[in-house]
């Protein structure tokens, strides 16, 4: 299959039908900390909340989950509306994620925001990305 | 017989829910966004609608992947808060309007639009924040909401032409309810934003105000904006902006804008807000 146009914008995994099957069990493990109860026994024994609950979740997946590497679980197919759903669970708001998906602190990240936030203008292609070197 | 009065666009931010119930819509960043919505809180309260149909998108709380629906029309009589994982938010029920629901959907979907019944619908920030924006805090919400949720996080969403000319079947079916009833029509979600990946925080500016500057006058040449066109230029999360496209075509061809907004940000987004009324 050819690849898609929206592969060349840097940056980004469009959650298509490639990425929606191979996240299936990532997301749906996220989709699982909707309850209260859920996230409780998550947080007491992470591991064995994913082995039990979640099998189906692959080795690498697995890894992603538990070393909280955010942007690897969208690699992994995951979406960012279900791997928030973790990040709610330690706490932490779209824009904390959003900081360390793009290795900003906080700070930066906020302050990126109020400036008017990510400019288009060399991000829109890989190609772009590719030359700020 | 039922009207449609007018058409109110507005983002949905869920960080501007978070705002508000907790106690910080005084703080300066946030009374920059809700300083844009004085005009459209009176307007409204003037206005007195019987019915809002809501066209606004679930984010992974009343479905998940197993089942994914792209137009669900709410034709239950309640819709509760969804929790999103910090308890729901404190605001009042969502009371639905089951008659003018059902006759949307059966006449809809006989003018050849498959959309998706639900009669249990936890209803989510989508759907929320828009209503605090344009009623603030009440002890019940001042009219009927009909959801319609759309899907605009598998890939692909539904095209914009298609969104817009489900509107104008949405309008044929208000037209055809045989009872008074006064109706506004929310298209909410975008502007610009993208919450994922190493390029989050993507604003275009350029691109919000040129989509804001022909939503009244030139919807047709937003209809046919592609996918692509959205990702690359309002970010990934900017898709949203279709379901803006249902309420303009619920709308008249002519249409008077009577209130704009336009400011970066709101989190990681750009909030945009527009109030278009019927002249006829």
């Amino acid at each position: 299959m050819a690849e898609e146009a929206y592969e060349d914008i840097p940056g980004t995994q469009v959650f298509d039908a490639r990425r929606s099957r191979k996240g299936y069990w990532l997301n749906m493990f996220c989709m699982s900390l909707m309850k209260d109860e859920n996230r409780k026994a998550f947080k007491a024994n992470e591991e064995k909340y994913l082995d039990e609950h979640f099998p189906l979740v692959s080795v690498e997946q697995r890894e992603a989950i538990l070393k909280r590497q955010w942007n690897r679980m969208l690699e992994l197919g995951g979406n960012i509306y279900y791997t928030s759903k973790l990040g709610a669970t330690d706490g932490l708001s779209f824009q904390n994620l959003a900081a360390l998906m793009t290795g900003s602190t906080q700070e930066q990240y906020a302050a990126m925001m109020l400036a008017g936030g990510r400019s288009p203008d060399g991000n829109r292609s890989k190609a772009e990305w590719k030359n700020r070197g | 017989m039922a009207k449609l009065l007018a058409g109110v666009t507005t983002s949905h931010v869920p960080a501007i829910g978070a705002a508000l119930d907790n106690g910080k819509s005084g703080e300066p960043y946030w009374q920059r966004v809700f300083g844009g919505y004085e005009f459209s809180k009176k307007w409204l309260a003037e206005l007195k609608p019987d019915v809002v149909l809501l066209v606004y998108n679930d984010h992974a709380s009343a479905f998940s992947l197993e089942i994914i629906p792209t137009f669900a029309l709410g034709c239950a009589q309640t819709f509760p808060i969804a929790d999103e994982g910090w308890g729901p938010r404190p605001v009042p029920p969502v009371e639905g309007h089951p008659d003018l629901a059902w006759h949307i959907a059966q006449s809809v979907i006989l003018d050849e639009f498959d959309l998706t019944i639900v009669n249990k619908m936890a209803v989510d920030h989508g759907l929320t924040v828009p209503l605090s924006l344009m009623c603030g805090q009440p002890k019940a919400w001042p009219f009927k909401v009909i959801p319609l949720c759309v899907n605009v996080i598998q890939y692909p969403p539904p095209t914009g032409h298609r969104c817009f000319m489900l509107g104008k079947a949405i309008r044929k079916a208000i037209d055809s309810f045989p009872r008074d009833l006064r109706v506004v029509i929310f298209g909410t979600g975008g502007m610009s934003h993208q919450l994922q990946g190493p390029r989050a925080g993507f604003i275009n500016s350029k691109f919000d105000n040129a989509f804001l500057d022909r939503f009244a006058k030139d919807p047709q040449t937003l209809i046919r904006i592609p996918h692509l066109e959205y990702i690359r230029e309002a970010g990934s999360e900017g898709i949203e902006l279709v379901m803006w496209l249902i309420a303009r075509g619920a709308l008249d061809d002519e249409v008077r804008e009577v209130h704009r907004f336009y400011t970066v940000p709101a989190s990681n987004t750009a909030v945009g807000h527009l109030i278009l009324e019927n002249t006829r």
